[in-house]
């Protein structure tokens, strides 16, 4: 039997359903594999001492009280974002427009402050820039939407494109409101009268969005999990023939459910512009709205769930940011280690899913 | 002839999908000259098992030995190299190209020469009696000349182990008997032949010995010549089960679908139902009768709102004796107006569940819009699903676990179970025993008997004609999208339903 032909040395195999405990146990694998191939880049890039990266990564986040803070307002945004994702990708609409949506919310927000600013009430001026942030997020995603209940377009060509619009509009009206005269930007919008200013709770600059981000997330979750128009869109994203034939409207759920994505979307420019900011540039949004789709993609679209992603997912960018700047290196090596991180993340949901099963030697 | 060397012989091959065990530890083997009947329920492996030996799975464990020598298949190609060809139920043709061009594709000739391959085709079917023309296109073809193509193209790789499943299942019986004719030459020429079925009559007919595996273990082996329909359905399902169907008479019937001059086109604007009428009555089990893709599935999509009708008209008459148009509602309507269709659509998950939610959720499908206010009610649905499992005996880990883990037969019982509990006065089904075990299969013939008895107008499109002639009242065999007779189900037979299906009024009988 010498001449027998050997099976292939491994084959992948589909796994059990298995254990919440396990999982984990393997996504905290890969994040403290992904951590040692980080400090082993930066080692082997500038000589560093591993330790005092993974240091750094730490201190990015929780060095100072103010530091903290700005995680916080950070994981905030990249939430609000998620959520906003999350409903569209459990219809299985491949919303990638989240940065537009956000960026027509700051154009809405920063305009409403400029143009309104000083001439009505404070209390009615904030009330314009949250309706108006919200319809021009809403009205942004509903528009492939439509296109697609219509005539059947492509969603993520279409809200990707949605971006690009989004982004010269910003830069164009960026342009025209330049202040100083020359600069090519917006400066902080009425320093002087805080005209537009989303009130701030206490002393604390960053509370209402984190408050907001809270609410959010409760709200989503109801939604989701116990609304009828969550249950049709959960419906919808499974089967579209099974939808119809129990008699959903699929294109009417694709607008309805785009409009809140939109929305909420909307809600994440006006607090950047109106509570932290208080200025508008065309890098505002900053790729969260891309990184956002990762992080509902990791949370399984469960609200509660994106809570951490988009916890762990900040705290690394900043992580890498502060890896960079302490160690005098660009800001492309924090991309780089920030990629490294989400390489191992996203990596990891394969052993999830299927393992790997060597052959066994015959004897 | 014990001690010859089999042509194939697995042993102990066992296959796991996740938490799934496809196959445990089955050995089977088959001889030259033999044609060996894998008979199952669904579920029970069968096909699991035949993919190992055509390279499309690979096993977890056990040994596969070709000729007494043990080899590993890792592809198709591998498999086809030992002289292992398998056809499957879905056919794999380029529907523009003919005969010949889809055989020899993907094979490396010396020279592409059509004239050539063609000579060697028409050898082939002469040599066992196939009746193909090797010019005409894919696109002209019945099924049945599909599948033909299908083994031609094997036996061109010069396979001498071919490996069929299910392969009458779309075939009418004549067509069955052609078929049967060519395997029986096949097995003269020392081929070695296995198909894969769950129709008792055919294994009696065709095969030499018969393999039985239930839930993915084998059972155990038979001579054909030495077994009875009874003691195979015994082992197959694990129990004995009776096997009539019970079949009561229909209580003062009266109009309940009216139907008239109904014509549908497809999307590509091709005729799907052309000028057809009948009435579906009370209390009557009405059979539609046809072979695959005659216009079964557009007929009750257009009943119940779910294609665009181009004429005609379908009016439904409520128990009150009120008439209502069908005509322009969507699904929705339907329902709205009082009308209930139930219709247990032909590919179940694909349109009538929702593989990742479980029993409850797909309870709701139906009822979710129930109520005002904006949050759905799962205390209602979680009752009807609970009814529902106890009622069909679906066998599932709980009310909680998605029904895509649930075998095919306990997805079918969630469907025709939910259907039934929105406690219709129209029934439409189509293949609603597709892919069920036996037991199951009567768990369902009962429940229609009971709706019937409940007054309900069943409409039932069924595949298997045995089943159909015991069951229904009335019989309406479509052909080509055409009404070719409406039979009187206590006094046709299979060959009068089975010739009007190949042609309009039945022309020639056989």
């Amino acid at each position: 039997m010498n001449e027998k032909k050997k099976g292939p040395i491994a084959h992948i195999v589909k796994r059990p359903d298995i254990s919440l405990k396990e999982a984990t146990a393997i996504r905290a694998g890969a994040i403290v594999l992904s951590i040692l191939v980080c400090a082993l880049v930066t080692f082997l890039l500038t000589g560093d001492d591993p330790l005092s990266v993974f240091r750094t990564i730490w201190e990015g986040s929780f060095a100072s009280e103010r530091r903290l803070w700005v995680l916080l307002q950070n994981v905030s945004i990249l939430l609000i974002i998620s959520l906003a994702m999350a409903p569209a990708f459990r219809m299985r609409f491949w919303n990638i427009g989240g940065e537009g949506q956000v960026m027509m919310g700051v154009l809405a927000t920063a305009s409403c402050m400029i143009m309104l600013g000083g001439k009505v009430p404070e209390p009615v001026l904030i009330v314009i820039e949250i309706v108006a942030a919200i319809a021009a997020g809403a009205i942004w995603a509903a528009i492939p939407a439509f296109f697609k209940s219509r005539w059947n377009t492509n969603e993520t060509l279409f809200t990707l494109m949605m971006n690009y619009v989004a982004t010269q509009l910003v830069a164009y009206f960026i342009i025209i409101w330049e202040s100083p005269r020359g600069s090519g930007k917006i400066g902080i919008i009425n320093q002087q009268t805080q005209a537009g200013w989303l009130p701030q709770i206490g002393e604390y600059k960053y509370l209402l969005t984190v408050v907001v981000a809270a609410a959010l997330t409760v709200f989503l979750h109801i939604y989701m999990t116990k609304s009828k128009h969550g249950y049709e869109l959960a419906v919808v994203g499974e089967s579209e023939r099974t939808a119809r034939y129990i008699g959903i409207k699929v294109g009417r759920v694709f607008i309805r459910t785009m409009l809140l994505s939109g929305a909420i979307c909307g809600i994440a420019g006006l607090l950047m512009v109106g509570s932290t900011d208080h200025t508008m540039t065309t890098t505002l949004a900053g790729g969260r709205g891309f990184t956002a789709v990762m992080v509902a993609w990791m949370a399984k679209f469960n609200p509660i769930g994106m809570i951490f992603t988009s916890f762990l997912l900040a705290f690394l960018g900043k992580g890498a940011g502060e890896v960079a700047t302490q160690f005098g290196l660009n800001q492309s090596f924090s991309d780089i280690l920030s990629s490294i991180i989400i390489f191992f993340l996203i990596g990891c949901e394969f052993f999830i899913q299927y393992r790997i099963v060597f052959r066994k030697e015959a004897k | 002839m014990e001690n010859r060397v089999p042509a194939v012989r697995m042993s102990g091959i066992t296959k796991t999908f996740g938490s799934v065990v496809a196959n445990h530890d089955v050995s089977i083997e088959i001889q030259r000259g033999e044609i060996l009947s894998l008979l199952g329920e669904n579920g029970s492996g069968k096909t699991t098992l035949m993919n190992m030996l055509s390279g499309i799975y690979c096993p977890d464990s056990g040994q596969i030995e070709v000729d007494g020598k043990e080899v590993s298949i890792r592809s198709p190609k591998d498999a086809l190299s030992l002289g292992i060809g398998m056809i499957h139920q879905h056919y794999k043709l380029v529907d523009v190209m003919n005969a010949t061009q889809n055989i020899i594709l993907g094979l490396k000739e010396d020279k592409y020469d059509l004239k050539a391959a063609s000579g060697r085709v028409r050898e082939i079917c002469e040599r066992y009696g196939f009746d193909l023309n090797p010019e005409q296109k894919v696109y002209d073809m019945t099924v049945s000349q599909k599948q033909t193509v299908e083994i031609v193209k094997v036996l061109y790789r010069k396979a001498d182990i071919l490996i069929l499943d299910e392969p009458t299942a779309v075939l009418t019986p004549q067509e069955t008997e052609k078929l049967f004719d060519v395997l029986r030459n096949m097995k003269k020429d020392n081929k070695a032949v296995i198909i894969i079925t769950h129709k008792l009559n055919e294994v009696l007919e065709i095969s030499d010995r018969v393999d039985i595996l239930r839930a993915g273990e084998f059972i155990g082996s038979l001579k054909t010549s030495e077994t009875t329909a009874q003691e195979m359905t015994d082992m197959m399902v694990g129990h004995a089960v009776a096997l009539n169907i019970h079949r009561p008479e229909p209580k003062n019937p009266v109009p309940r679908i009216k139907v008239s001059g109904l014509t549908v086109r497809s999307e590509e604007g091709l005729l799907k139902l052309d000028d057809v009428s009948f009435t579906a009555n009370s209390g009557e089990i009405l059979g539609i009768a046809g072979i695959s893709n005659s216009g079964q599935k557009e007929l009750l999509e257009a009943i119940s709102g779910l294609q665009p009708v181009e004429s005609g008209d379908i009016t439904y008459i409520s128990p009150e004796g009120q008439a209502t148009s069908l005509i322009g509602k969507d699904p929705l309507d339907i329902q709205r107006l009082g009308v209930a269709l139930s219709f247990v659509p032909e590919d179940r998950l694909g349109m009538g569940l929702v593989g990742n939610m479980d029993m409850t959720d797909n309870m709701m499908l139906r009822t979710f819009r129930k109520g005002r206010g904006l949050f759905v009610d799962r205390g209602t649905p979680k009752g009807t699903a609970q009814k529902v499992k106890d009622r069909l005996e679906v066998v599932t880990p709980g009310l909680s676990t998605p029904v895509r883990r649930l075998s095919g037969g306990n997805v079918q019982k969630v469907l025709v179970g939910r259907e039934i509990a929105s406690a219709p006065s129209v029934l439409l089904t189509a293949y609603a025993v597709r892919g069920l075990d036996i037991n199951s299969s009567y768990a369902i013939y009962d429940l229609m008997n009971q709706q019937k008895e409940n007054g309900v107008a069943v409409i039932y499109v069924g595949e298997d004609l045995d089943v159909l002639l015991e069951l229904a009242d009335r019989i309406l065999v479509l052909c080509g999208g055409k009404v070719s007779g409406i039979l009187d189900g206590r006094k046709t037979n299979k060959y009068q339903v089975g010739s009007m299906m190949t042609t309009l009024g039945g022309g020639e009988a056989k």
